[in-house]
């Protein structure tokens, strides 16, 4: 998810210290005959880990969005542009790419927005603002799926704590479109708040306290402080966790598929519960969520270049 | 940001009461003296409030541990207060115990794998030039802008054509791949935070590459390799799609999955009680671990692991 920003910083990180440079030549040159060798054979796991379990696969999955590629029997041949005519002609396609986008739209503006606020109310460190920092960050320590299940519950018109509330007014939490929607968004703010309220705290860590001395001694307001000072100053924190949110809405799975099970009817559909289904559930066509995949691959990617290209001309204005 | 200045500032944004001095003591002094009667009555409902925001926060989980050992009728604990839910858990299919070490085997392989792995990538990338070695990092780095879902489909194929279907060494391997962006990233920063100097010691004492990196460089960057050990442990004892892709076997399912499925029990009846004792099983060992490392837990996002 961060890769796309570190793509574009650690090409710029010397891979060798200021203290190498003062070697002497000769000591550098045997260094580096006698480095490689040994280089590469430290970083053979790590190649065995990439080519076997990644570039291989993200191939195969280009070769399985060309074939005809059932569950159980494997590869019958190519079937190269009906796979993708049929991923897009899919009945759920649209709706699960409409659904998928508001609910990303909608996670990332909420989520960020209050983890900044958090961010904020726990900035300066006493034992008080220690403790709620604590309270904000142990939901981050669960699992996404330990999450809904437990909202899953919460939820219930019989089990949970709003059982009776909901039969006295009659209303359910997962009912309607509408309520599926927020309560899933509500589980995922609750999980990760504490998550993003870290990485907006880091930003804030890094602004130089003298900047709003500067701003107090002008007479700036609290709240022309944070417009003109803080918010500008945030903006690489702000990219990053735009950039990371984004992702990670778009790619909603565990949430929906253990909280709505795409219900209310398939009103809650997202792309990768539709990738999920055509290739598990049902269709068992491999080669058409390997389709449905890659043109989720090349959206992401073209989505967070998009994404860091904007925030990058904010920056220069 | 380096990581020796890391343990400083990592400090000041954990929970460290008898910390709460110092650092951040200059912004305290920037609003207004705590000490002061007015001061008090001021910041009163500034408590209120944020002590709210606090009990939203925990709410759900207490309420959970609270009630998964209330009565409640439907559930195997009807009467009284108890602990039937968490024995309907335990007999659940294969028993608890056949799931809980699933995970804990799947966890544990994944932790050790990771740590193996990033140690001596991060050790490669931070102290030696070899060809291709750009190349090798932006491909490692690359793994996170790629949709699980698109890896995982080919990866259930191609684990089936090497004999590891439905194999928990196979979900291991497939995790510990998801987690070495960062993992590779931390370990790299971690080495080249170490002055170049103390290897370079060690080889003039006569110590090869490797015996530097054993005897002198792996205690100086424990601070990283726990901090990688603690996010490749919480991920994969969470982990939810790729057992559910991975494993069909139902002997062989992680925790996660086995309460996921224990939901629905007999004719489509939920069983909330055990799903709440499910979860308290699943959710203790996390927290209670992110209570102990807290601090290591945030220098991953000091580090700059996860900036640009």
């Amino acid at each position: 998810m961060t890769a796309t920003l570190h793509t574009t910083a650690s090409p710029a990180a010397p891979p060798d210290g200021p203290q190498s440079r003062r070697l002497g030549r000769r000591g550098r040159r045997g260094r580096r005959t006698h480095g490689a060798l040994a280089g590469w054979l430290y970083a053979t796991p790590t190649t065995l880990f990439v080519l076997l379990l990644f570039v291989l696969p993200l191939v195969l999955v280009l070769q399985m969005s060309g074939s005809d590629w059932p569950l159980l029997s494997g590869n019958q041949g190519v079937n190269f542009p009906e796979n993708y005519s049929d991923a897009i002609s899919n009945r759920f396609f649209m709706d699960s790419v409409v659904f998928t986008l508001k609910y990303t739209v909608l996670t990332t503006i909420i989520l960020l927005a209050l983890s900044l606020g958090l961010a904020l109310i726990v900035q300066e460190s006493s034992r008080w603002k220690g403790l709620l920092r604590t309270s904000f960050l142990i939901p981050s320590a669960l699992g996404l799926a330990s999450a809904s299940l437990l909202f899953y519950v919460i939820y219930s018109p019989i089990a949970g704590p709003f059982a009776d509330l909901m039969t006295s007014w009659g209303f359910t939490f997962l009912g309607t479109p509408d309520g599926a929607l927020w309560s899933t968004i509500f589980l995922i703010v609750w999980r990760y708040a504490g998550f993003y309220m870290l990485l907006m705290l880091v930003g804030l860590q890094g602004i130089p306290e003298d900047v709003y001395e500067a701003a107090r001694i002008d007479g700036a307001s609290r709240w022309q402080t944070f417009r003109d000072v803080t918010l500008p100053l945030l903006k690489p924190t702000l990219a990053l966790t735009t950039v990371l949110c984004v992702t990670g809405s778009l790619l909603a799975f565990e949430q929906f598929y253990i909280l709505t099970k795409g219900g209310p009817d398939n009103s809650t559909i997202t792309v990768v519960q539709l990738i999920y289904s055509v290739a598990f559930q049902g269709p068992n066509d491999l080669g058409v969520a390997g389709a449905l995949s890659v043109i989720v691959l090349l959206a992401l990617v073209v989505i967070n270049i998009a994404q860091i290209r904007a925030f990058g001309r904010k920056v220069e204005d | 940001m380096s990581i020796d200045t890391a343990p400083d500032s990592t400090r000041s944004i954990v929970t460290d009461a008898a910390n709460s001095g110092q650092r951040g003591a200059h912004r305290v002094a920037r609003k207004h003296s705590p000490t002061s009667f007015a001061g008090i009555a001021l910041r009163t409902p500034g408590w209120v409030l944020t002590g709210g925001l606090a009990v939203i926060f925990l709410y759900p989980l207490i309420w959970t541990a609270i009630s998964s050992v209330a009565p409640r009728a439907g559930t195997n604990q009807v009467d009284g207060w108890g602990i039937g839910n968490y024995l309907t858990l335990a007999n659940y299919q294969a028993g608890i115990w056949v799931y809980l070490g699933n995970s804990v085997f799947v966890s544990l392989l994944t932790v050790v794998l990771t740590l193996a792995v990033s140690l001596l990538g991060g050790y490669a990338f931070a102290r030696f030039r070899f060809p291709g070695k750009d190349v090798l990092f932006l491909a490692t780095l690359a793994i996170l802008m790629v949709p699980y879902a698109t890896l995982l489909i080919p990866l259930y194929v191609l684990l089936n054509i090497v004999g590891l279907s439905n194999s928990l060494v196979g979900v291991a391997l497939v995790l510990t791949m998801f987690q070495l962006p960062f993992s590779t990233f931390m370990m790299r920063i971690s080495f080249e935070s170490i002055p170049r100097e103390l290897d370079e010691a060690a080889m003039v004492d006569g110590c090869s590459t490797f015996g530097a990196l054993w005897r002198v460089l792996i205690p100086a960057v424990k601070p990283g390799l726990i901090t990688v050990g603690l996010f490749a442990f919480l991920a994969a004892w969470n982990d939810f799609f790729a057992p559910l892709i991975l494993i069909n076997d139902t002997n062989r399912m992680t925790l996660p999955l086995a309460v996921a499925n224990l939901r629905v029990q007999v004719q489509g009846v939920v069983d909330y009680g055990a799903t709440e004792a499910g979860v308290v099983v699943l959710a203790l060992p996390c927290i209670l671990l992110f209570l102990i490392l807290q601090r290591h837990y945030v220098r991953g996002f000091m580090s700059g692991a996860f900036k640009g």
